[in-house]
């Protein structure tokens, strides 16, 4: 059976995080799951275009930063306002080694997948030893 | 003898929850002309999924909301006078069983709203868009609320 959707507030980020721009920035909620041969991540970042999104990967250390324009255009005046509009950053260690160069990415209505292949385990090496 | 006529003052109340909201709005512009400058957001929040935010211009009404994970196709919308009704479902798929999770944050599931709207609206011209993720509902106001221009002529 499906359950009604509670309303409720992004996370914002703490203060660990370097700040480039103004404006608040908020924590995506994310699932992750793993199988034997990949793991996936999904992250709710609505409001976020494909070109303003940015994925990284450094050794063990995914970070994903969307950007969103804020859409406040000049003669608008707000009546009410429920939810704050800002950037999204979250950042990730990695326990698997990821095949970088086949990891993809897609974003659909504000989600991105991210699909990332581990790498094969690399086959134990047997070391001869030669008599001399 | 008193001279006066006293009479007591006559409190019109119109419901108690629109003298009420009157107040509210009343004490939000106070915290406003405080903070000026700074971001607030009010959190007047309905627990009612999802979150909305509502401005104007001089010709339009504009909703918006973050529904990340839902597309047009699950967005049901209505207008009954100057009711905004919103419904829909996310959905997500169910991962593949041999898989694990490490986290599970992301929630499916319908929802159901209804705003009411602070002018009369032509329901006529409505636009509604969903772009990566975010609904923007843009509602013409009704001709009799728009502000209108008066000519003054000299003589």
């Amino acid at each position: 059976m499906t359950q009604e959707l509670k309303a409720r507030e992004k996370t914002p980020l703490g203060s660990e995080a370097e700040r480039t721009k103004t404006g608040p920035v908020f924590v995506p909620a994310v699932d992750i799951y793993e199988s034997e041969e990949s793991m996936t991540l999904l992250a709710d970042m609505p409001g976020v275009d494909k070109s303003d999104l940015s994925l990284d990967l450094k050794e063990d250390t995914l970070s994903i930063r969307g950007r969103v324009t804020r859409s406040n255009p000049e003669g608008r005046r707000s009546l009410y306002r429920e939810y704050e509009e800002g950037d999204y950053f979250r950042e990730f260690t990695l326990s698997e080694q990821i095949d970088q160069n086949k990891i993809t990415a897609t974003l659909k209505d504000g989600v991105l997948n991210l699909f990332l292949p581990k790498v094969e385990k690399a086959k134990p090496r047997r070391i001869e030893i030669k008599e001399t | 003898m008193s001279l006066i006529n006293w009479t007591p003052r006559q409190f019109v109340v119109r419901g108690p929850w629109r003298e009420l909201d009157r107040l509210r709005s009343h004490v939000e512009s106070v915290i406003d002309s405080l903070s000026e400058g700074y971001e607030t957001i009010r959190r007047s929040g309905t627990g009612v999924y999802p979150l909305l935010n509502l401005s104007e211009d001089d010709d339009n009404l504009y909703l918006t909301a973050e529904l990340p994970g839902i597309s047009a196709a699950d967005l049901e919308m209505s207008l009954h006078g100057d009711n905004l009704t919103l419904r829909g479902e996310r959905r997500i798929p169910e991962a593949d069983e041999k898989v694990n999770y490490h986290r599970r944050e992301r929630e499916a599931g319908y929802f159901r709203r209804i705003v009411s709207l602070p002018v009369k609206v032509d329901a006529e011209n409505v636009r509604a868009e969903v772009k990566n993720g975010v609904l923007t509902v843009a509602l013409p106001k009704a001709r009799e609320v728009k502000p209108k221009q008066i000519n003054i002529q000299t003589v």
